[in-house]
């Protein structure tokens, strides 16, 4: 390599780096204060760029002056500033004290609210922004020639840092934030006026993630998909940075900002598995992050989140299940659409299940369950297609695809807990989605796989709705077995009192690894039938968005009981199904319905039912 | 023969030494006390015994057999049971589930993938729980238990693994007084009907006083003396840095009590 391609290609890192920085510091700072992992970050993101694309381009009628265009780009961040204050004081004010699985769900919310927002708000099409008067030129560097606006952002990151590191230290909102990020509950016994040191870092975080945002104008044009691109990355940055640290974000935004720069000369296409793969190897050897530090453990015990009582049902709760099978059993005699609503009932009732059986039973909050459904269907699917297996053993291979993910990713994951896990779940069903996206030779990429066709005997859908049925409940039957025996008590022990637990000589990394391959077998069961039954496989099999929707089933149904994850299954999909067709706001209505679930009814329907018993 | 021997411990955190050249012995059915004022290195000591942090230097003998560095697990499992300070319990078991739970990790039946944990080992868990008074209290859930009722579990708990030694931090922290002579009382009898060793550190001098065999005065990382509560109770030195005027009463007090 040339030394001026070397410098060139440095140069590009640091400004991408820098970007980064400015963008995962109001993330990091929003998470020290509040401890609440802010997904909507990547919208207010998007929001500052939808902003500045519309404020800069009015303002620079009046005068072409980098004055005005950063007269505008300031004035967008102060917008997006303001939306953060909003949401603080709607939502998240509501959410400080519901566990972080309900916060994160929250937050995912307002950003597919966000996302139906500004479509309404600015269309579909990519609005492109003007390029910043006075930087519009290049600079020769070696007789290359590199985009002086570029170079500007270049600085931006350490001037950011610079402006924060003053307000850190000179004044009393910093000093609060920086006390708060240490130990919220002493600063809350300080006397300190808690509601307004939120709100006001909520308006400094969105007010950096909109500044990022407006910054990227003359670069990207605006569009509606910024917002999970640039939230995986603020992610990771936080994340090997420390959560809570804006000095580690800076360090790890420089080491994914080169490592993102000279990694796309090595492996052009897995530039953000790179970056997951640097966050895993960090958390493995720094489980906090470069900078962070553990959580103050609050000596408080409290009752853990999750199922408290695995007895078998009640008498009441048998008879439901009943009538439910039977009810499933005799779908064929409707229609052929109930029949497929039916089947993909039962195997998002196992996906859920199996979801539950972690998060519930095991404390183990998946972000990424989606993962393993989607690796199981690829397995099935490609057995199928390319190696022209039948279903038979293409089904028998789901779990097996599902579960051997699920051992590796596990390895790492288990590792970790809270909201790190969280994090980590989610980053590796990020890599395997942009695997499977981007081989496009094997997995078929965007379009993915069709032709995924059950054998000749299962290839009615009544057939079909039998055997997944088979699969699917007995499958259900077996993990409720396994939650109620022994190995699941143990989970459930090391989820109330880890420390405990290995007191009494559990080795609760190795169980936890146990329960987390079992899980993502069933996952991968689950996907293997879904292949079959839609006869085509595609990447949104392993999206965000799918482990989203399974977060929601088994939050609509209680995490607290056993079966509501299979009520909160049927409910969500039958009514997804239902209103998904009739409106184009789809996202609206399931981000308002997510945080009307978490506000409203915690417990979820199983939780109803108990409180009306 | 020696159950437990610290040799020479040394932790330290930062520039802080928590634990300088920390060497005891403990025999079976014998009850050892660590006292020492806040920060003494109490706490870093007995999670050095206890496999919950791994000393800097320096050796634990179990048995004749080398410990050090191991995880908590494997310590339980050589014979180890203990308490914590604060409690730690199942919360969302019953108090009989708590010991089921012990004893089902106790004969390593935590990977049965079938069977119903809370039918297994019943009677040998309310055994357990009869011998620290709350086989009453049997099918409550724990969370519902006053705090002095949860340690009295958590004796049971730790008694589950059949242990040889006893690792107690500050078994009486956070109990009403009554409560404390009691449980005090419960330890010491099934320490020495049983011949197991018990190792704890204790703020109540009381507690000390009336039941420790042997005590070890800890301060700034260091033993600074050692023996039995007659000897500890006379040495100007531990006067002076220790126990002050009100705790030379509390030690001629507990005599009293207890002969």
């Amino acid at each position: 390599m040339e030394l001026d391609f070397v410098l060139i290609q440095a140069l590009s890192g640091l400004a991408s780096a820098s970007s980064l920085f400015v963008i995962a510091s109001g993330l990091t700072i929003v998470f020290g204060v509040t401890r609440i992992v802010n997904f909507a970050h990547g919208s207010f993101y998007m929001l500052g760029a939808y902003a500045a694309v519309t404020i800069v381009p009015w303002l620079l009628e009046f005068d072409r002056s980098p004055t005005l265009f950063f007269a505008g780009v300031i004035a967008s961040a102060l917008v997006v500033g303001m939306l953060g204050v909003v949401m603080e004081v709607l939502l998240l004010r509501r959410i400080y004290k519901v566990p972080e699985l309900f916060q994160l769900l929250a937050t995912f919310g307002v950003v597919l609210i966000v996302q139906d927002l500004v479509l309404l708000a600015w269309g579909p099409v990519d609005i492109a922004g003007p390029r910043a008067p006075g930087l519009r030129h290049g600079v020769y560097i070696l007789d290359q020639r590199f985009p002086a606006y570029e170079l500007f952002l270049i600085f931006v990151g350490p001037a950011v840092l610079a402006l924060l590191w003053l307000l850190m230290h000179r004044t009393r909102f910093g000093v609060l934030i920086r006390a708060a990020t240490q130990d919220r509950e002493m600063v809350g016994a300080l006397g300190v006026n808690q509601a307004m040191l939120f709100t006001g870092t909520l308006f400094l975080g969105a007010a950096l993630a909109g500044l990022g945002g407006a910054l990227q104008i003359p670069r990207v044009s605006a569009n509606a998909h910024m917002d999970l691109s640039v939230i995986t990355e603020a992610f990771v940055v936080t994340v090997i940075g420390g959560m809570g640290s804006v000095p580690g974000a800076f360090l790890a935004a420089l080491l994914i900002g080169l490592l993102q720069a000279f990694g796309v000369l090595v492996f052009p296409k897995i530039t953000l598995v790179l970056a997951f793969l640097l966050m895993a190897v960090v958390l493995v050897v720094k489980p906090w992050g470069l900078l962070g530090k553990p959580d103050v453990a609050s000596g408080r015990a409290v009752l853990p989140e999750g199922i408290l009582d695995p007895r078998p049902l009640d008498r009441f709760g048998k008879v439901l299940a009943g009538v439910a099978v039977l009810a499933l059993l005799a779908l064929p005699l409707l229609d052929d659409y109930s029949v497929k609503v039916g089947t993909e009932v039962l195997i998002f009732a196992l996906a859920a299940f199996s979801l539950n059986f972690l998060v519930g039973n095991g404390g183990i909050v998946s972000f990424g369950h989606a993962a393993y459904f989607g690796l199981g269907a690829y397995g099935a699917g490609m057995l199928v297609t390319k190696a022209g297996l039948s279903m038979e053993p293409a089904l028998l291979a789901a779990p097996i695809a599902g579960g051997a993910a699920a051992a590796l990713f596990g390895f790492f994951v288990v590792r970790l807990s809270g909201i790190y896990l969280a994090m980590l779940t989610m980053a590796f069903a990020q890599i395997a989605y942009a695997v499977v996206f981007q081989w496009v030779e094997v997995t078929g990429g965007d379009n993915g796989i069709v032709g995924v066709w059950p054998s000749r005997w299962a290839a009615s859908r009544e057939v079909y709705l039998y055997l997944t049925a088979a699969l699917s409940i007995a499958a259900i039957l077996f993990l409720t077995r396994v939650i109620r025996a022994p190995f699941g008590a143990t989970l459930r022990a090391a989820r109330d009192s880890a420390a405990r637990a290995d007191a009494i000589g559990i080795d609760v990394r190795t169980h936890r690894w146990l329960g987390f391959i079992l899980a993502g077998a069933a996952a991968g069961l689950a996907g293997g039938l879904y292949a079959f039954s839609k006869g085509s496989i595609d990447p949104t099999l392993l999206s965000i968005p799918l482990s989203v929707d399974f977060l929601s089933m088994i939050l609509l149904g209680g995490i607290q009981s056993v079966f509501g994850p299979l009520a909160g299954a049927a409910a969500f999909h039958a009514v997804k199904d239902q209103l998904m067709p009739l409106t184009d706001h789809w996202r609206l209505l399931l981000g308002l319905a997510i945080i009307a679930m978490v506000l409203a009814f915690p417990r979820g329907l199983a939780g109803l039912r108990r409180r009306a018993a | 023969m020696t159950l437990l021997a610290a040799e020479g411990l040394v932790k330290r955190f930062g520039g802080v030494l928590a634990a300088k050249d920390v060497s005891f012995a403990l025999d079976a059915g014998e009850m050892l006390a660590i006292i020492g004022p806040n920060g003494a290195g109490k706490s870093t000591t007995f999670n050095m015994v206890g496999g919950q942090l791994r000393p800097d230097g320096g050796r634990v003998m179990l048995e004749g057999r080398d410990v050090t560095g191991m995880p908590p697990r494997t310590v339980c499992r050589m014979g180890v049971g203990r308490t914590f300070q604060v409690a730690q319990t199942f919360l969302s078991f019953t108090v009989i589930g708590n010991v089921q739970m012990a004893l089902i990790a106790h004969h390593g039946q935590t990977r049965k993938l079938l069977g119903d944990a809370m039918a297994m080992h019943r009677a040998e868990a309310l055994t357990l729980l009869d011998r620290v008074g709350m086989a009453a209290q049997a099918e409550r859930p724990i969370g519902e238990l006053a705090y002095g009722d949860v340690k009295r579990v958590e004796l049971a708990i730790a008694l589950a693994a059949a242990p040889r030694l006893l690792l107690m931090d500050e078994p009486t922290a956070g109990m009403a007084p009554s409560e404390r002579a009691a449980l005090m009382a419960l330890v010491a009898g099934i320490a020495r009907e049983q011949r197991i060793g018990v190792l704890f550190t204790e703020h109540d001098m009381d507690a000390v006083f009336a039941h420790a065999d042997r005590i070890l005065v800890l301060v700034r990382g260091e033993i600074i003396a050692r023996g039995t509560p007659e000897e500890v109770r006379n040495d100007p030195e531990v006067q002076r840095v220790y126990l002050g005027h009100a705790g030379t009463k509390a030690a001629q007090r507990a005599r009293r009590a207890h002969g």
